[in-house]
């Protein structure tokens, strides 16, 4: 399996975490990112995620690389969702293991900062009032720099 | 005992005309003007520098280089010459601008070969008006106390400079080879010299649509019949026809699958994707 993919079905986190499972690694960090039922004043009821799959592929693993040589880890892998969410889903996971905690922590925290705004992925947002709207590209665009509804 | 030549690309303007850093434009081979005039200007000297104003140091297109700050107060390239004069006083300095779209190896090689380091500077005969070309020349060290002087009376012509020292004048092997490229006509002209295939005047383009830009044109894709020249025309023209609400500026643009520069040239059959803001995680 590459470094990151795209899952159009729910992420399997106990086969990711074992997957990183490393003898020589004290330290295991992981980050989820999850659907949250509201963001900017509105009630959000699903989303929906579609990516540039062929590009965010290949930035994904950019990304990842640059992790790994900038914090010094070997161990580092990335899961994003595509298509339709439900509440409380799994919408991204990131997860380092490393000789000592604070490159793990590091290293996670530069790979979900950088998948976020750097990789082709777009994210609709169904609202409880039957609206629906694509995140950072309609009626908020002014706030593009800081959104954070899921992660 | 030698005089070590060190060359120095001028990367220190503030491109008004151009509206867009020129240090920054790809006119061939998705390489930036800058990167294309140190690696021209590499062969002749014993090490290329860049010539950058403080706020420049960490800019993307310069910050890979070696780099000189500019450190002497005057305006335009001449601050730039003095400065690298003042790091390496005993070198010669092979002054480069980096705005030059069409120099050539002939035209290097030729002052490589014809340099006098006797002589105060070698420079070329501009192919324009006579006067000696001052941002394509060797300029020796013995000129290093006259330009402070020059500087310290209040001026900042290095044509001029030259002028007044015994500059040694070469007819260049091709007369365009430092046209220089100023304004957004410029940028054109030379683009599609430089380009024939822009001289075509209509290409096939594939373009994938994604997320909002997909439900306006209510569509994943098609092939467009355009005159467009650059990503940058193709979606203005597109955004007429399918009433995209995004402009250019919000996005970015890829080009057979990676991120490309807006004024990339599009030749036919290139895939293009226009990505309006992201939101993942």
């Amino acid at each position: 399996m590459t470094a990151f993919s795209f899952s159009a079905e729910p992420i399997n986190i106990a086969s990711l975490n074992a997957s990183l499972r490393d003898v020589t690694c004290g330290g295991f960090v992981s980050f989820e990112g999850w659907v949250r039922d509201h963001n900017e004043g509105q009630r959000v009821t699903a989303l929906e995620y579609e990516a540039f799959e062929a590009l965010a592929l290949a930035e994904g693993q950019r990304v990842i690389a640059e992790a790994q040589q900038r914090f010094g880890v070997e161990n580092a892998r990335c899961v994003h969702r595509v298509g339709a969410l439900g509440l409380e889903e799994v919408a991204v996971w990131v997860g380092v293991s490393a000789p000592h905690r604070d490159e793990a922590f590091r290293a996670c925290r530069y790979i979900i900062d950088e998948v976020k705004h750097r990789l082709p992925i777009w994210k609709k947002e169904h609202y409880a009032n039957g609206d629906s709207g694509w995140v950072n590209c309609e009626r908020c665009a002014v706030h593009a720099h800081d959104h954070a509804s899921v992660a | 005992m030698t005089t070590p030549l060190l060359g120095l690309v001028l990367a220190g303007g503030r491109s008004t005309r151009m509206q867009r850093d020129k240090a920054a434009i790809e006119y061939r081979d998705g390489q930036t003007q800058l990167a294309a005039a140190v690696e021209a200007l590499r062969p002749h000297v014993t090490k290329v520098f860049v010539s950058v104003r403080e706020d420049q140091r960490t800019e993307p297109t310069r910050r890979h280089f070696d780099q000189i700050v500019d450190q002497v107060a005057a305006s335009g390239p001449i601050a730039g010459i003095a400065s690298a004069q003042a790091v390496a006083p005993n070198a010669a300095w092979w002054i480069l601008a980096c705005d030059l779209p069409f120099l050539d190896h002939a035209t290097l090689a030729n002052l490589a070969a014809r340099r006098d380091p006797d002589r105060d500077a070698t420079a070329y005969r501009s192919s324009h008006d006579g006067l000696p070309e001052p941002l394509c020349a060797v300029y020796e060290p013995r000129t290093r106390d006259a330009l402070a002087a020059y500087i310290a009376a209040g001026r900042h012509c290095p044509r001029k400079f030259l002028l007044r020292a015994n500059t040694l004048l070469l007819d260049p092997p091709n007369p365009r080879a430092l046209d220089n490229a100023n304004t957004t006509d410029d940028y054109w002209q030379a683009m599609s010299t430089l380009n024939p295939q822009l001289a075509v005047s209509q290409r096939e383009i594939r373009v994938q649509y994604f997320a909002i830009l997909r439900e306006q044109a209510g569509r994943r894709e098609e092939v467009i019949t355009t005159q467009a020249r650059t990503p940058r025309e193709l979606y203005d023209e597109l955004r007429g026809s399918h009433s995209f609400t995004l402009t250019a500026d919000s996005l970015r643009v890829a080009i057979n699958g990676d991120f490309a520069d807006w004024s990339r040239p599009l030749s036919t059959n290139d895939a293009v994707v226009f990505i309006p803001p992201v939101a993942g995680g």
